[in-house]
Order: structure tokens, then C-alpha cells, then sequence
């Protein structure tokens, strides 16, 4: 029986424990629920989880160590030469026999004995291998007797697990079921008791976040740090040219590539830079025209489109970039007599910038209206105009929230990849020239991580170095933007 | 006289404030029109607030409107400088004069009104600036001062006659939001007659404020009535007996009655002002 059915047999159970603990309440309490302390579906909540909770615990701690016990016990039958191998060959091996192991509960007894023998020196391994190809298990070689125990013993262990996980589960389902009922009396705290479960997992979920992030972050420290033990982070941080040289392996160290920081991180400061000059005067003006001027119809119609522009996916600008406002920008170029390039950094930030224009907007739209009303009334009752007004004291005091909002919005154009991909080209320039193309951080990462590459080498593993320096300047940018929006609204409230 | 004032309170009102320390209202022959109110009529949307109030507002004096909540007087306060214009749906019918001229005619700008009827709210709110910029402003927008020294002087001045200088001179570049709510609410009241306004509508000044911030508050509009015309919204009677010399009682949008503070307070004439105050409803 597969954990997947045993996981759904455990949940019908649940529901069943939970109209037993309910009825069962209100049996004790004789129809009156005032004696009680918990309502009844507490009670219901209370055994469910009796019924549950233990079993999915041994669910999954079995599941999780079937593998390794296994591996151990298969261990036991390889010879010492094995045991002392390195990590990576025991892998390997450990590899063979599963596939032996997955192979064998489809012999049929003549062919089981066959291996088995072979396990023992009885018959020739070059036997077990041809049985076994048969069943489509493919061997690259004859694999050594012990190899064969060691898939035996794995086999059939793993078949006594098969057997007994369901067996334990059931019965410790029932016998907590048991030991549950009996327990619900009208004095029991079935509430406060089930309200600490769901805490642990209202806890368990917000790990879970987390930890997602220290894990990722570790990974690609480690990596990063690896990285760095190749090529000197002085020769990164502070090296002007990008030309990492996917060489062939075995070259000489001279043509391990340079890895300079610089022209990638120039071309993403520049494309956010145009992003941004786009993004923040429309998005402001578009914020106070909505928070401000539009009556209540323009703005129920208008918000919600403008908020449409950020549900586009990114890809989608691409083309658009890439199919229209490229060549565009390119003949219009040319029309004047100015040399455009169809991937430059004008495309890319300008079509950013359109993308980024609903987070500067909308959150600027948000804060405008924050500001309270009555800060709008003490101007006007002065005699300042509106316009006054909003340059006066409705912008000033909105102005921290806002910069917060653009902050959040540089944070996403910088680590926007798949326009700069179509719009700015790949080519790592380090040029003031807005027309020429250039390529940004994310953009790289994504070259030097397909394609078919040694993971070990400075090439790949720059990848790495590149994703933790992008890491540390948007998640910088993010804590101050956070920090300023929730400096303002200490402000009011 | 005497005596027959005693009877009075005896057999039909006790006024929440001894007569004689009510402000005494000014002769009718020496009383100043300022503002006069005639027939005003105002919808939100489809419901009507205001029905032919007419309602005269003299200078140098205090005018105190009262009435249960909901009654139309914050409502008419601020038809005075056409803050209703600012709300979705609002239509006034009426007529309101400001020394005799229209306040809703043409080519009145609301803008220009306003700078001539200003207004303290009902609750504090200064802007987010120093305390400095929160007087400055006013004087600014409207291009009072020529001179940095000028602008000083006005801002000084008003914070004198606010009765706050002397609480805050050092530290006029502190925000304005960092003051005590009393502080904050005098703050507002500087700001408001730093551009020499005519009328001063004050929209309950009082009722977020703790009893000694409000006799300070009350104390100033004693003495800033010596050159302004002020109405007050008020939901205490006590209030209202303290610091006007006339009083106008609103009820369901109705201007049940105006005259002498005094008079309201001690015989008033429609039973409905006297249930009001003496408490039996409202």
C-alpha cells in the first residue's frame, strides 16, 4: 500500500473522528452543551486530530528514513574495498543496486532464483544480467555477486517495510482514536487543545518561508564562495571587462576568461535609470490625476487598467520591445540622422519603464490617499488652490511613501530579465551612450547558466557570484523602501 | 430685575452659566452686520440638510451655533466659506452675503473667499511641516510677506495672538505634528488668522481637547474677537453661554432660534430650544 493511500485512508478517517468526537459530546453531556466546556465540533476537532495526527507523524518520518535504513542495510553485504571508497563511488554503486532492487520483484521464481544463485557464486553473474535485461533492467556490466545480495537483501527488506507501514499506521490511527474517545468528558479542554495544534501550524507555515529563503541564500552563498576560491573577488567586483571564454576543458589557465562585475552592473544601473525616468513622472502624475482630480467614475475604470499594465507578462513587453519599439526607435533614428541600434538601452528602459509605470502608480495612488482628508481641508479653508494644495502639503507629506514606491519599483527593473534579454541585447558594454546595446546581471546569469558547461568551472559558477550581488543590492533596496514607507506611517494614525 | 430673573430660572430654565458671567452682546445700534445668511437651502444629493435658515453673523462678537448632532449647523458653518463646494453633490439655494456682497455670485473665486473666512476644525491638524511652515503657509500662498523678515514678523505675530509664541519660540523648526493636541489645536488657529481673515468659523474647536486646553482656547477667542467676526460650532451649551454673545439653535436642519446669548439661555421663547436646554433631549 503506497503512503499516497494511506494518506488518503487517514484523512477519510478524519472526517469520520471528527462526527464521532461531535456526537460522542453530546452524548456525554446528555444534550446539554451548556455543561460543556468546548463546543462539540471542538471535541469533533479534538479527536480528529487524536486519530491523525500520531499517524501522519510516523507517515512521515518513515517515508523519509525508509531510503537511508535501507541503504544501510544493503551496505552491510558489500565487501570493504566498497566501504572505503569515496562518496561519489558509493553513490554510484548505491545506484546499481536500486535499479537491481527495483528490477527484482518482477522476476519470476525460476528467474529470482537464477540472480540468486549468481548472489552466491552458483551460477555466472553474466546469467543474473542477461534475466535481469530481460525485465529491462540494464546493467553496464556483470555486476559483482555482492552487488546482487546486497539488491536482495534491499528488495525484500523494502517489502517488510511495505507491509508494516500501513499496519503500524492503521493501528496507531485506531488505538489514538481510542485512547481519544475515551477521554472526551464534559470537562475537557478540547478547545484550548485544539487551538495549540493549529498554532504550531499556523508556526509550521510561516517557517516554512523562512527557511525557503536561508536555504536559497546558503546555496548560493557556498557556491558563490566557491566561486571566489577560482577567480579573486578583486578581479570581479572591480574587472571592466565581461568576457568569461567558454573554453574548452583542459586550457591553459590563460584562457580561464575575465569575469569584471562592472559593465554588467553599469547596464543594469542604466536601463533602471531610463526604467525609472520613464516609470516615476508618469506613474506620479497618473497617482495624483487619479487620487485627485478624477471623480469617482474615471478612477473605478481607470485604476483597474492601469493595474492591468502590471498583470502583462514580462515576456510579453519583450516582444513588443523587440517586434515594434525597437525598429521604431531605429527609424525614427535614422529619419534624423542618428544612428540607433534596434537593441539599445532606450528600448529596453523605455519599455521597462511602461512596465513599472502601475507599481509607481498604484502604490503612489495608495499613499495620496492616505494622507488624510482633513490636511486637504485645513489647506483650502487657508484659500490655497488645489494645486496649492497638492504641491503644498499633500505631496510633502505623502513624499517619504512615495519614495518608498519607487524604490520598490527600481528593486523589480533591476532584476527584470527577459526584457533586457529581447530589447538590450547581450553584448557587455561599458557605455554612456543610451543608444548602443548593452546587458545587464540578470541577463548573464541566464547565458552562463544554459547551455551544456562543466558545473565546477569559474564559467558556471560565476552564475552564482553574479545572483548573491543582485540578491544583496535589491533585497538592500527593499529594506530601505520598507523602512522609509513604514517611517511615514508612523506619521498618522 | 433681579428678582424677577430668579423666577425665570426657577419656573422654566436653569442656565448652564451664571448671567453675569456671560459676555454682555453689544447694542443693537452698535451691533455691525457682517455676514448675513437669508433663506439657504442645501441638498446632499437627494436629501436636504438646510431649510431657509437665515441667519446674521455681526462683527466683533461671537456667534455660537448649537443644536443636537446632526442638526445642519456644521453644515451651515461651512456654506460660510463654501466648503460644501469641495463635497460630491451639494446644492445650495440662498442667499449669503459677506459685507453685502454675494458669497455664491459668479465671480466670486471660493479660493478668495476663503482667504477672508477662515476656518479652525474639529480636529487639530497641522500640517506635516515645522511649526514655522505650518503659519508661513498661509502668508505664503497668498503673498502676504515681501520679505523673509516680514514673513517672520507675521508668523510671530499670529503665534503671539494664538497665545502659543511663548510655548514654542524655541522650537519653531520642530514638526507641528509633535505638539500636545491643545497646542496643536492653537497651531491651527495661528494658521488660520496668519492671513488676517475677517470671519473665523470654528467647527467644535473644542471637543477633542482636555478642559484646560479649552479655557485657553476660549480665553483666546475673547480676545481675538476684539478685531474678527467669529462662529462657533459648539455641542456644549456651557460653551456656548461662556463665550457668545449671540446664539443660534438648530434642530433638524431647522434654525429654530437666534437671539442674545443671555436671552436664549434664560427665556428662550420655542419649546424646543427650552427642552434642548435643559437637557431633555439632545
Amino acid at each position: 500500500m503506497s503512503s499516497l493511500a494511506i494518506l488518503a485512508f487517514l484523512l477519510i478517517a478524519a472526517v469520520v473522528a471528527y462526527f464521532v468526537g461531535n456526537y460522542r459530546s453530546n452524548a456525554v453531556s446528555e444534550g446539554d452543551s451548556r455543561i460543556l466546556h468546548s463546543r462539540p465540533s471542538y471535541h469533533g476537532a479534538y479527536l480528529a486530530i487524536w486519530t491523525v495526527l500520531p499517524a501522519l507523524l510516523v507517515l512521515a518520518v518513515w517515508s523519509a528514513a525508509e531510503r537511508p535504513v535501507l541503504q544501510y542495510i544493503a551496505m552491510q553485504e558489500m565487501p570493504q574495498s566498497v566501504l572505503d571508497s569515496s562518496e561519489a563511488q558509493k553513490s554510484l554503486t548505491m545506484n546499481v543496486v536500486d535499479s537491481i532492487a527495483e528490477g527484482l520483484p518482477k522476476l519470476s521464481p525460476q528467474e529470482y532464483e537464477t540472480v540468486r544463485k549468481a548472489g552466491y557464486g552458483f551460477v555466472t553473474t553474466q546469467d543474473a544480467r542477461d534475466v535481469l535485461s530481460k525485465h529491462h533492467v540494464i546493467l553496464g556490466s556483470n555486476p559483482e555477486p555482492y552487488l546482487l545480495r546486497a539488491a536482495d537483501e534491499y528488495a525484500s527488506k523494502r517489502e517488510l517495510s511495505r507491509i508494516l507501514l500501513p499496519i503500524v499506521c492503521f493501528g496507531l490511527a485506531i488505538g489514538c482514536f481510542a485512547w481519544g474517545y475515551l477521554r472526551i468528558r464534559p470537562k475537557l479542554r478540547a478547545r484550548n487543545i485544539v487551538e495549540h495544534v493549529m498554532q504550531a501550524g499556523l508556526l509550521a507555515a510561516s517557517t516554512v518561508a523562512v527557511l525557503t529563503t536561508l536555504g536559497i541564500v546558503l546555496s548560493v552563498l557556498f557556491e558563490t564562495i566557491h566561486f571566489f576560491q577560482l577567480v579573486p573577488p578583486a578581479d570581479f567586483f572591480f574587472g571592466t571587462v565581461w568576457d568569461p571564454r567558454f573554453s574548452a576543458a583542459g586550457a591553459g589557465p590563460d584562457s580561464s576568461g575575465q569575469f569584471g562585475l562592472l559593465p554588467l552592473l553599469w547596464g543594469t544601473t542604466f536601463i533602471s535609470l531610463v526604467a525609472l525616468l520613464v516609470a516615476v513622472p508618469v506613474g506620479l502624475f497618473a497617482a495624483i490625476y487619479m487620487s485627485e482630480y478624477a471623480n469617482t467614475k474615471v478612477r473605478t475604470f481607470s485604476k483597474p487598467v492601469l493595474e492591468i499594465l502590471a498583470g502583462i507578462p514580462t515576456i510579453v513587453y519583450g516582444f513588443f520591445a523587440l517586434i515594434t519599439f525597437g525598429p521604431f526607435l531605429r527609424d525614427m533614428g535614422a529619419a534624423i540622422g542618428i544612428d540607433v541600434s534596434a537593441s539599445s538601452v532606450l528600448t529596453a528602459g523605455i519599455v521597462m519603464g511602461v512596465m513599472i509605470i502601475p507599481f509607481v502608480s498604484s502604490l503612489s495612488d495608495d499613499i495620496i490617499n492616505a494622507v488624510p482628508q482633513s490636511l486637504r481641508q485645513g489647506s483650502y479653508g487657508l484659500g490655497a488652490t488645489q494645486s496649492e494644495t497638492i504641491k503644498k502639503v499633500i505631496l510633502p507629506a505623502a513624499l517619504p511613501g512615495i519614495v518608498g514606491a519607487v524604490l520598490l519599483a527600481a528593486s523589480r527593473a533591476i532584476g527584470e530579465t527577459m526584457i533586457v534579454v529581447l530589447a538590450a541585447g547581450i553584448a557587455a558594454n561599458l557605455t554612456l551612450n543610451p543608444l548602443e546595446p548593452v546587458t545587464t546581471v540578470t541577463v548573464k546569469i541566464v547565458s552562463q547558466l544554459t547551455g551544456d558547461l562543466e558545473f565546477n568551472s569559474p564559467q558556471t559558477l560565476v552564475a552564482f557570484a553574479l545572483g548573491l550581488t543582485l540578491f544583496v543590492i535589491t533585497l538592500g533596496l527593499n529594506v530601505y523602501a520598507l523602512y522609509i514607507v513604514r517611517k511615514y506611517r508612523e506619521q498618522y494614525d | 430685575m433681579e428678582a424677577k430673573l430668579e423666577e425665570a430660572q426657577a419656573t422654566r430654565v436653569q442656565p448652564p452659566v451664571e448671567p453675569e458671567q456671560m459676555p454682555g452682546a453689544l447694542p443693537e445700534d452698535k451691533r455691525v452686520l457682517k455676514m448675513a445668511a437669508k433663506d439657504v437651502n442645501l441638498w446632499y444629493g437627494e436629501k436636504q440638510a438646510l431649510y431657509d435658515v437665515s441667519l446674521d453673523v455681526f462683527d466683533n462678537s461671537v456667534t455660537a451655533l448649537i443644536g443636537p448632532s446632526g442638526c445642519g449647523k456644521s453644515t451651515f458653518l461651512r456654506c460660510l466659506d463654501r466648503m460644501n463646494d469641495v463635497i460630491d453633490g451639494v446644492k445650495i439655494k440662498g442667499d449669503i452675503r459677506l459685507d453685502g456682497k454675494d458669497i455664491y455670485a459668479s465671480d466670486v473665486d471660493p479660493v478668495q473667499l476663503r482667504a477672508r473666512v477662515g476656518m479652525v476644525f474639529q480636529k487639530p491638524n497641522p500640517f506635516p511641516k515645522s511649526i514655522f511652515e505650518n503659519v508661513a503657509y498661509g502668508p505664503r500662498i497668498h503673498g502676504l510677506a515681501r520679505s523673509k523678515t516680514d514673513l517672520e514678523e507675521i508668523v510671530v505675530q499670529s503665534l503671539t495672538r494664538a497665545g502659543l509664541f511663548e510655548e514654542v519660540k524655541d522650537r519653531l523648526d520642530e514638526p507641528g505634528t509633535g505638539l500636545s493636541g491643545g497646542q496643536q489645536q492653537r497651531l491651527c488657529i495661528a494658521r488660520a488668522i496668519s492671513v488676517s481673515p475677517e470671519v473665523l468659523l470654528m467647527d467644535e474647536p473644542c471637543s477633542a481637547l482636555d478642559p484646560i486646553a479649552t479655557a485657553r482656547i476660549e480665553t483666546l477667542m475673547d480676545e481675538l474677537k476684539s478685531n474678527l467676526c467669529i462662529v462657533i460650532v459648539t455641542h456644549s451649551m456651557q460653551q456656548a453661554a461662556r463665550v457668545s454673545e449671540r446664539t443660534a439653535f438648530f434642530h433638524l436642519g431647522n434654525l429654530v432660534e437666534v437671539d442674545d446669548t443671555t436671552k436664549m439661555f434664560t427665556n428662550p421663547v420655542d419649546v424646543r430650544t427650552q427642552d434642548y436646554i435643559t437637557g431633555r433631549f439632545g
